[in-house]
């Protein structure tokens, strides 16, 4: 292991390989994005791993000059599991979609997630099957016109956030693909986390789903539709001038919102706490929808808790502080055993 | 009861007789402890010295209704004071808890065996449960056997006046009671199990106490009433001089395992999912922590197969343990493995039909799903123990090969060998070779497919090497680089090579013994637990006289590399099999030979003398069976 780490650049990050995402995808951004903040973390390169599933978003992997492991549908956070619990030296990285880890890989993601295993998970939502030419995902809203449903879709779709704080996770953040400053410093914020952090990317499909985020991401939505979380500080968003915030109604057990002013300020609203240990507010929160409500932005939720791989390894130390290293004849002679002496006598 | 000689002159109250071997098979309710009973015989016998062989049969259902049919558990226990390699065909003593274990066994039982009855439970209301029109000890059906009527809860509650134990309590103390009696009738000491019990209930001690006492009384009762006019005795096994256990399947795997990792000098990562018939690896590996053992009870099969693989990313062997249904879960999983060539160990404890079948039966219907069940060009090595010592040598094996081939491997055990157990000379380990694995570390001209020309495995290229960084993936491997090519050429290529790779592991494991002549008219082959019985068979026959060989496949893919040979040898090859003719359909292809296929699918292993009659027949021998 080198003692010292060498000065890293973006440069350093990037592959031999050609990336073949379609022009315009969001996922330039976000690969540009976390190529920036890797070397900013001050981990050497070769001990951190990406791994992704199957799609678009699990391409990630060969344009990082890192280890990279690009697995199968839905199965990522499992991997990365085996992987972090035994190599608890490595920082791990998960890349998947909306598909692979909320459709095929639902299981495995809100397992990894309820674990705590220390592993960082970028869910890339484009809200549509891309790779497979444009199925409805689910997280495409109700009603979605696609080859697949071609009348719309029936079904509800989930909410990834509300589906990672429903799943017990430590750290729960959303960012934009294009909101590059905000996108890095959830990425920084998500790197020092100990603990498993999940992070929903909103992305562009500028192929199957051009534009499902841009009553958001257009340049004079970001102030109206963009609450922007800061641990610590009020619920307040909107342009100056236009301010709103959001107030707890105590009564009705629901956040609303208020305009500013008019004897209503910022001290009114909801101070955020990202590192309260009941996720309920946090859950409320992401439940917050539009058109009434802003989308929340950044941290939703970080609290500390003991990792899974942590607990495994001290397990392992403890039982070998308690019972030593065990040789191999120890283990054969474990059990009831007895003696069959040259002359077939027989003692035990 | 094969020999039977008087030892005591006519005229005593009891008298003694020896016996070369005997087959007891204890059969009650699932909740009447007949697994510990027939395990304590087993061990208690296994102290005396004789060879031994068992075969537990329980429900799936963890208790299944009391008294009825489907909830009958069995343990046959084979003795012998002779080398023996099969749980006996047909029980000599049947002891029947209740009238269904006795309507579920009866028909197993050899005529004028031995039955002992607990009739305390032969009343109206159990025979309906069981389905008995008729109480069988009326109705005939007991005729011919020598049967013994015991009140034995009544006995149990009376030996038991004193304990502070609820009533419920003193009657799960009754399968003692019966232990005691066997013990007297087959001339056992007590001790061993007392110890057993007094460890067992160490911080139970009413119940240490009440079922010492109940063996006892079992033991006393039969000594006082003169129940059985006769004692029986098995003399000791000439067995090799050495320290001995006994052993199942399961365990001896999970030592292998462990032994196999530690011989390679990586940590062995397990991934599983709690499925009958191979959870007992799980357990057991998961209480050798202290070994460096990592095991991952994950959220469902395919979960545990990618842990799994990850750990093998990150440089320890990763390993998974599972029954047919979940290696059908894992193949997409396995397929990874084996594309981005990085060594893993498949446990499969095989079990009994297809979906979810007979999940405490076993079978060996899963050869072809290990052969060939995935997609795509998907060849893998497949290794089978043929005892549940063999267990721990194939586990080692499995390791070996997966570590020096980067490639999965898959183990098929079965429900037999996983829970049947036999004494186990425990080998010198200093004895066993190391296979130490070197992970790739030099940055200089590293090519992530790059193949050593022995074995055809490219670099374990670990996370954490400085210069190494490199991706891989399931999609198709460009020679060499690594990157992702769909270059038709090279495609054909890669799936020669990894067909390649596996055909090179015959260069590394031991050529096909034949036991018995070189050549001849008939051979029977076998592969996986089926070779007990084979023995059996084959050793019967030629005490008749008949010239039969026979030899047992360890190695199915790839085959020993004499396999075309020893069958080109032999005039007709007989192949049992618990499976619907899996392995004849592979020499069949792989060799054009005809071989006779035996299949058996019924949950059960082979009795030595079905393969005996098929021998006769392969010889047109007339048979007198």
């Amino acid at each position: 292991m080198p003692t010292e780490t060498p000065t890293l650049t973006k440069k350093d990050f990037q592959s031999d390989q050609e990336v073949r995402w379609c022009p315009g995808c969001g996922d330039y951004a976000i690969l540009s994005a976390v190529q920036s903040v890797m070397p900013e973390l001050g981990i050497p390169k070769e001990r951190l791993v990406v791994i992704s599933g199957i799609g678009c978003s699990s391409r990630f992997p060969y344009y990082m000059d890192t280890f990279g492991f690009h697995t199968i549908h839905g199965r990522a956070p499992a991997i990365a599991t085996g992987l972090k619990t035994s190599r608890p030296d490595l920082e791990v990285w998960v890349v998947t979609g909306d598909g692979d880890a909320l459709s095929i890989g639902g299981n495995h993601l809100i397992h990894v997630l309820r674990r705590n295993v220390n592993v960082k998970i970028l869910l890339f939502n484009n809200r549509i099957y891309g790779l497979t030419k444009g199925q409805y995902s689910p997280t495409s809203e109700v009603g979605k016109r696609t080859k697949s449903t071609p009348v719309g879709s029936i079904d509800n779709p989930f909410d990834p956030v509300s589906v990672a704080l429903g799943a017990g996770a430590t750290m729960v953040a959303r960012s934009v693909d294009i909101f590059q400053k905000h996108l890095k410093e959830t990425l920084r914020r998500v790197a020092e986390h100990q603990g498993s952090a999940f992070v929903e990317i909103l992305q562009n499909c500028n192929i199957f789903n051009d534009g499902a985020f841009s009553y958001l991401t257009d340049k004079e939505n970001r102030e109206v539709e963009g609450l922007y979380l800061e641990h610590g500080k009020p619920l307040v968003f909107g342009p100056p001038g236009a301010e709103r915030g959001i107030r707890l109604d105590a009564k009705a057990m629901r956040f609303e919102i208020v305009s500013l002013g008019n004897g209503i300020g910022p001290e009114d609203c909801v101070v955020w706490d990202e590192s309260r240990p009941d996720p309920s507010l946090a859950f409320m929160l992401a439940q917050c929808h539009r058109p009434e409500f802003p989308t929340a932005l950044g941290v939703l939720r970080k609290v500390d808790a003991p990792t899974y791989d942590a607990g495994v390894i001290a397990q392992i130390a403890q039982q070998q502080e308690r019972m030593g290293t065990g040789s191999l004849e120890e283990l054969l002679y474990s059990g009831e055993t007895w003696q069959v002496a040259a002359d077939g006598s027989i003692t035990r | 009861m094969t020999t039977e000689t008087a030892t005591k002159p006519s005229g005593s109250v009891t008298s003694h007789q020896a016996l070369t071997e005997v087959v007891i098979r204890f059969a009650g309710d699932s909740g009447d402890g007949m697994q510990i009973t027939g395990t304590q015989f087993t061990t208690t016998s296994a102290l005396l010295g004789n060879d031994l062989s068992t075969l537990p049969d329980f429900p799936a259902e963890i208790r299944a209704p009391a008294g009825t049919l489907p909830g009958v558990s069995a343990f046959q226990v084979r003795i012998a004071d002779h080398d023996i390699h099969t749980p006996g065909d047909a029980p000599d003593v049947l002891v029947a808890m209740n009238p269904a274990a006795l309507e579920v066994n009866l028909r197993d039982l050899k005529a004028n065996g031995v039955v002992i009855l607990n009739t305390d439970e032969f009343t109206a209301r159990n025979f309906k449960k069981a389905g008995l029109e008729t109480d069988p000890r009326e109705d005939g059906k007991l005729e011919g056997y020598r049967v013994f009527e015991v009140e034995l809860t009544t006995v149990t509650r009376r030996a038991l006046e004193d304990s502070p134990l609820d009533v419920r309590g003193k009657d799960r103390c009754k399968n003692f009671f019966a232990l005691g009696m066997c013990y007297w009738l087959f001339s056992r000491p007590l001790q061993p199990t007392i110890d057993w019990l007094e460890k067992k209930f160490a911080k139970k001690p009413d119940i240490a106490a009440a079922n010492i006492t109940c063996l006892q009384a079992g033991w006393n009762y039969c000594d006082i009433t003169g129940l059985f006019q006769v004692r029986y005795e098995v003399e000791s096994a000439a067995l090799p001089a050495g320290t001995y256990r006994n052993i199942n399947g399961n365990l001896a795997l999970a030592m292998g395992l462990v032994a196999g990792t530690r011989k390679s000098g990586v940590p062995l990562f397990l991934g599983s999912y709690p499925i009958t018939p191979a959870s007992d690896l799980l357990h057991h590996l998961s209480a050798m922590k202290h070994y460096g053992v990592t095991t991952f009870q994950a959220e469902d099969e395919i979960a545990a197969v990618c842990a799994a693989i990850g750990a093998s990313f990150g440089g320890a062997l990763g390993m998974c343990s599972t029954s047919g249904p979940g290696l059908a879960l894992k193949s997409e999983a396995i397929n990874l493995a084996l594309m981005t060539e990085l060594p893993l160990v498949i446990l499969n404890v095989q079990r009994a039909g297809p979906s979810t079948g007979m999940p405490t039966k076993t079978e060996q219907s899963d050869l072809l799903q290990a052969m060939f069940g995935r997609n795509g060009e998907s060849p893998l090595p497949v290794i089978a123990p043929s005892s549940p010592a063999d267990c721990f040598w194939a586990g080692i094996e499995a390791c070996r090969v997966a570590v020096e081939s980067m490639v999965p491997v898959i183990l098929l055990s079965d429900g037999y060998l996983a829970n049947g157990a036999e004494p186990w000379k425990l080998p010198d380990i200093a004895d066993l070779p190391d296979f130490p694995v070197e992970f790739h570390s030099d940055p200089e001209g590293f090519q992530p497919y790059q193949r050593r020309e022995d074995t055809l495995a490219r670099p374990w290229a670990i996370p954490g090497t400085a210069g190494l960084e490199h991706r891989i993936g399931g999609l198709e491997k460009q020679d060499g680089s690594g990157n992702v090519s769909y270059d038709p050429e090279n495609h054909q290529r890669m799936t020669d090579l990894r067909a390649e790779k596996i055909a090179r592991i015959a260069r590394r494991i031991e050529p096909l013994a034949v036991d018995g002549d070189e050549r001849g008219k008939l051979l029977v082959l076998g592969w996986g637990s089926t070779e007990g019985a084979i023995m059996g068979a084959v050793l019967a026959a030629r005490a008749e006289g008949l010239t039969v060989s026979r030899a047992q496949l360890r190695w199915i893919n790839p085959f020993p590399a004499n396999l075309g040979e020893v069958l080109a040898n032999f005039d007709q090859v007989l192949v049992p099999e618990m499976n619907g003719g899996q392995l004849a359909l592979l020499l069949r292809a792989g060799f054009l030979k005809n071989v006779t296929s035996y299949p058996k699918v019924e949950g059960k292993p082979f009795y030595r003398h079905e393969i005996l009659t098929k021998i006769k027949q392969c010889l047109e021998v007339a048979d007198a069976n």
